[in-house]
Parts: structure tokens; C-alpha cells; sequence
């Protein structure tokens, strides 16, 4: 039987492969797809009336309810007033967190100290607490800006010392067999050992530090994206509520965007 | 500068690990501790280091280490103990950013480590690019890089293949002809041990002792190839193993 011969022998059959697949890749024309058919039904059947406008405004008409807001300057007051809270609360809660996460990750008596009590709070809708934190820090900023430090303090405590406590021990052990300082090892092994699980700590409290956000802005706000979806709510003025979540969902994107970014760029040492 | 091991003795809580060890590495020495798994060996090698402290007995230094030297005693690791967001010069650098070294001293101790150990042209890549056994060869030449006085070897070449290891044992016995280094060689591969020790301790099972220490006078650069007299060292190492090694490996693990 020659192995280099095209026909099979009489009784031969290929082995039937059965390997393969498991792999799903992301194509990049797909989502756009799925999008544009999507707002095109909604679009056709709000003017076709198989979707009644009370129900679901048509797409078209959220749109030009942004575009309204946009012409009369309102959206950048709207904005302006939501980004300063969620990234001043945003940014607080993380930087806190990361030195409270750090501190329990490195020392028994923080450990024992502050990880039952963030076990604790952690589950806490912080929403609940707002009454609390009204009387505390004022009707202003004060209580908004809380309500989100709170909300985004703890995921990324429990991030940052989950990501310290999964260093490879043998890196610290080398760097002790080296002389190098507690310091050293703190800052050359142990934070950059931490960094993927601390960054994907970021990714989850921004999507709280959102949540929170609106919830806050829905008391006693008089500008910022919760305060119009809240009063577009009350006004049954579907068109800017859908208006105001589309935005939402636009910060929720890009503020994920952003920490790509930033994983891309410090984790470039992934493969 | 010697090390002087005396009546070391460990134990975790209820089991015995290691027994009555006394030691001797002298300079200029490859000291290779072989022994069925699960007998102290690397926990022995992390004593005579400084990274865990036996419960009886001490670890002592005789004379002072050389000039110039930054961590007497230096440990190249199984797992290579690579920093993997630093490149191959910046693992190296780690270790000698912690002492009072210049820019242009540090640079010049890096470039020339990476040049003995045959890595100049790797200098930027990540770890997560080389391979096992170019992996290795930065935890040599960042060991190199600190001007040790000993070196302690914990398996260096049990995780890489076996030409890689073929192709790293030259590397270090060259090494060895050229500097001269002291070291403190843990492994249980006979075939590793016969090719560059100086003297072969050999350690019993669990709590470990050392049954025997082999000498073998023969120069390092004679031991390649098929050699008659190595092979018997490595059968007679083999038949005082080998009912220890049967035995450890009947041994639950979590026995403790």
C-alpha cells in the first residue's frame, strides 16, 4: 500500500475528526449589525403603530429629546454636575480602597482588624444609607459624593487584598533571598503582582460608582443626568428618559474603555 | 568564605523533617544534597540561605565573603522566581536597585552578566517570550549579578526539558571552570548530581539524615560523555536510594 496514494484501500475510512470548536472569537461588523436591525425594528414599529408611543417612544424621538438638550446648553450642565460626582467619588473610593486593600493584603493586625468589617458593610446597598449620609455631609454634593466613595471603597478593598493575597509567595521569597527591602518588595513585587486583580476591581466599582450616581442625583439634585431621567419620569416624558439612559449607558462604556486602556498599557507584560 | 552546617533539626508542628545534619560546604565546592522527594532537601537549602530557621541547630559562616560581593548567598530557584512585568535587564537590575550603586555601575554589572550568560541580545524581552531554559539563564546571570559568595540551587533543571538541561549543565560547569563558584546543589536526579558535585550528600526519607557523603575527585571538565567510574558512582547513589525512594513514595503526603 503506497502511503502517498490518493484512494483509500477497501476497507479504510478517515478518522472522523472530532476536535475543534469551544472558541467563540468576536467579530468586529457583527454588534454594529445587531444594533442598527435592532433600532430599525423598534423605529418601523413605533411608526408602523404595532409599538404604541405610549409605550416606547420611537427611537427617533429620544433622539431629537437629546438633541434638545443639547441645543439648550442643558446637557453639559447635566453632565458636568454627574461627571464631577462620580469621578471625585469614583476616584476617592478607589485610592482608599487600594490603601485600605493594601494594609489588610500586608499586616496581620489590619487584617483581623478591618477585614471582618468589610465583609460587613460590603453587602450593604449603600442606596440605604443615603438618608444616613444626608444628615452626615448635607443635602449638597457632600452626600452624593459619599454615596459613591462608599459604594466604590469596598469592591476595590476586597480586589486589592484578594490580589495581594495571590502574589506568587516564591517572587517574595526571591526578593528576600536578594536583601531587598520590605519596601522594595512592596513596591516591585507585591503592588505590580496586585495590579491585574486591582484594575478589574476598577472596572466593577465604576459600573457601581454609575448606579450610585443616578440614585443619588434622584434626591435633591437640581442638575446631573439622574436628576433629568427623574424628572422626565415623573413627567411621563418617555422620550428624554430613554434620552438620559442612553447617555448613561455612553458613560458606562467609556469609562470601561478607558480602563482597557489602562489594562492594556500596564498589563502589557501578558501576553 | 565556608559554610558550616551544625546538628541542624527541623519539624513542622508533630512531623520530623530533618535530623541531626552536620555540613561542611567549603569554597571553590559543588555540594549536591540528593534524596527521595519529600525529605527536607529544599527545606535544608532554604535553612543554609536565611528563609526559614530550623528548629535546632545553626547555620554558620566561616570567614567573611569576598570584596564586592552584595548577597553572599544567592539562591537560583526551580520555578525561576522571574518578575514577569520586568524585562530581562530589569529583572536583573531589581536586585541591585537596592544598593548604593551608580547608574553606570549598575549598567555596566548587567551588561556584562548578560554577556557571560549568553543573553545580550535578549536584553528587552519580557520573561513570558523565552523560553525554560533562556528563563533560567536570567536567574543565573541576575545570581551572577549580586557577586555571590555561595550559590544555593534549588532543582535549577528540574523544570526544564532534557536537552535544555543537557545544554544548562555545560553552561554551568563552564561556568564553574571559569569562576569557580561555591555551591550548594539540591536536586534528585543522580545523573545531575554525579556531572557537578564535588561531594554527593545523600539524605534518607522522611525525618532526613544524611545516610552517606560521596566524594569525586575527578575535574568537572572530565565528567561529559560516557564515563565507567561516574556510572558507577551514579549505580552505587542509586542502590542507597532506592528503597528509600520506594518507601517515600508510599508516603501520604498530608500525613502531618
Amino acid at each position: 500500500m503506497p502511503d502517498n496514494g490518493r484512494e483509500y484501500p477497501v476497507n479504510g475510512r478517515p478518522v472522523p475528526f472530532r476536535g475543534g470548536g469551544f472558541l467563540p472569537k468576536s467579530r468586529r461588523i457583527i454588534a454594529p449589525i445587531v444594533f442598527i436591525v435592532l433600532i430599525g425594528l423598534w423605529e418601523l414599529g413605533t411608526r408602523t403603530g404595532v409599538i404604541s408611543p405610549l409605550i416606547l417612544p420611537a427611537p427617533s424621538e429620544a433622539f431629537a429629546a437629546f438633541m434638545d438638550l443639547v441645543n439648550s446648553g442643558l446637557l453639559w450642565q447635566h453632565l458636568a454636575a454627574s461627571l464631577q460626582r462620580l469621578l471625585i467619588g469614583w476616584f476617592s473610593g478607589t485610592m482608599l480602597g487600594i490603601i485600605a486593600g493594601t494594609m489588610i493584603g500586608l499586616f496581620s493586625l489590619a487584617r483581623s482588624g478591618l477585614q471582618p468589617l468589610v465583609s460587613a458593610i460590603f453587602p450593604i446597598p449603600k442606596i440605604a444609607l443615603l438618608p444616613l449620609f444626608i444628615i452626615w455631609f448635607g443635602i449638597g454634593e457632600g452626600s452624593k459624593v459619599a454615596t459613591i466613595l462608599f459604594g466604590t471603597f469596598f469592591p476595590t478593598v476586597i480586589a486589592t487584598y484578594g490580589g495581594i493575597d495571590n502574589v506568587d509567595r516564591n517572587l517574595i521569597r526571591m526578593g528576600q533571598s536578594f536583601g531587598l527591602s520590605r519596601l522594595s518588595i512592596i513596591r516591585k513585587i507585591i503592588l505590580p503582582g496586585a495590579l491585574p486583580a486591582i484594575l478589574s476591581g476598577a472596572r466593577i466599582s465604576a459600573a457601581i460608582a454609575i448606579i450610585l450616581l443616578v440614585a443619588a442625583e434622584m434626591i435633591a439634585a437640581e442638575y446631573g443626568i439622574g436628576a433629568y431621567i427623574l424628572i422626565a419620569g415623573s413627567l411621563m416624558a418617555t422620550d428624554q428618559l430613554i434620552a438620559g439612559v442612553a447617555i448613561l449607558s455612553c458613560m458606562g462604556l467609556i469609562f470601561a474603555w478607558v480602563i482597557g486602556r489602562a489594562e492594556k498599557y500596564f498589563l502589557k507584560w501578558r501576553a | 568564605m565556608d559554610l558550616n552546617l551544625r546538628h541542624i533539626s527541623h519539624r513542622y508542628d508533630e512531623v520530623e523533617v530533618l535530623r541531626d545534619i552536620n555540613l561542611e560546604i567549603s569554597r571553590g565546592q559543588i555540594v549536591c544534597i540528593i534524596g527521595p522527594s519529600g525529605c527536607g532537601k529544599s527545606t535544608l537549602l532554604r535553612m543554609i540561605g536565611g528563609l526559614e530557621r530550623p528548629t535546632a541547630g545553626e547555620v554558620l559562616q566561616l570567614g567573611t565573603p569576598p570584596e564586592g560581593c552584595l548577597n553572599p548567598l544567592t539562591y537560583i530557584f526551580q520555578d525561576f522566581a522571574l518578575l514577569p512585568w520586568r524585562t530581562v535587564e530589569g529583572n536583573v537590575s531589581l536586585v541591585l536597585e537596592d544598593h548604593a550603586l551608580d547608574g553606570a555601575a549598575r549598567e555596566a554589572i548587567i551588561a556584562d552578566v548578560l554577556a557571560r550568560t549568553k543573553l545580550a541580545d535578549f536584553r528587552k524581552a519580557y520573561p513570558r517570550q523565552l523560553s525554560g531554559g533562556m528563563k533560567q539563564r536570567v536567574a543565573i546571570a541576575r545570581a551572577l549579578s549580586v557577586r555571590p559568595a555561595v550559590l544555593l540551587m534549588d532543582e535549577p533543571l528540574s523544570a526544564l526539558d532534557s536537552q535544555t538541561r543537557e545544554l544548562l549543565m555545560d553552561d554551568l560547569v563552564e561556568l564553574w571552570e571559569k569562576e569557580n563558584y561555591t555551591a550548594c546543589y539540591v536536586t534528585h536526579n543522580l545523573a545531575e548530581a554525579v556531572r557537578l558535585g564535588h561531594k554527593i550528600v545523600v539524605l534518607s526519607r522522611r525525618p532526613g539524615e544524611i545516610r552517606d557523603i560521596v566524594e569525586i575527585d575527578m575535574p568537572l571538565s572530565d565528567r561529559a560523555g560516557e564515563n565507567a567510574e561516574l556510572d558507577a558512582i551514579q549505580k552505587r547513589l542509586w542502590t542507597l536510594m532506592r528503597d528509600e525512594a520506594r518507601a517515600a513514595d508510599r508516603e501520604l503526603l498530608d500525613a502531618r
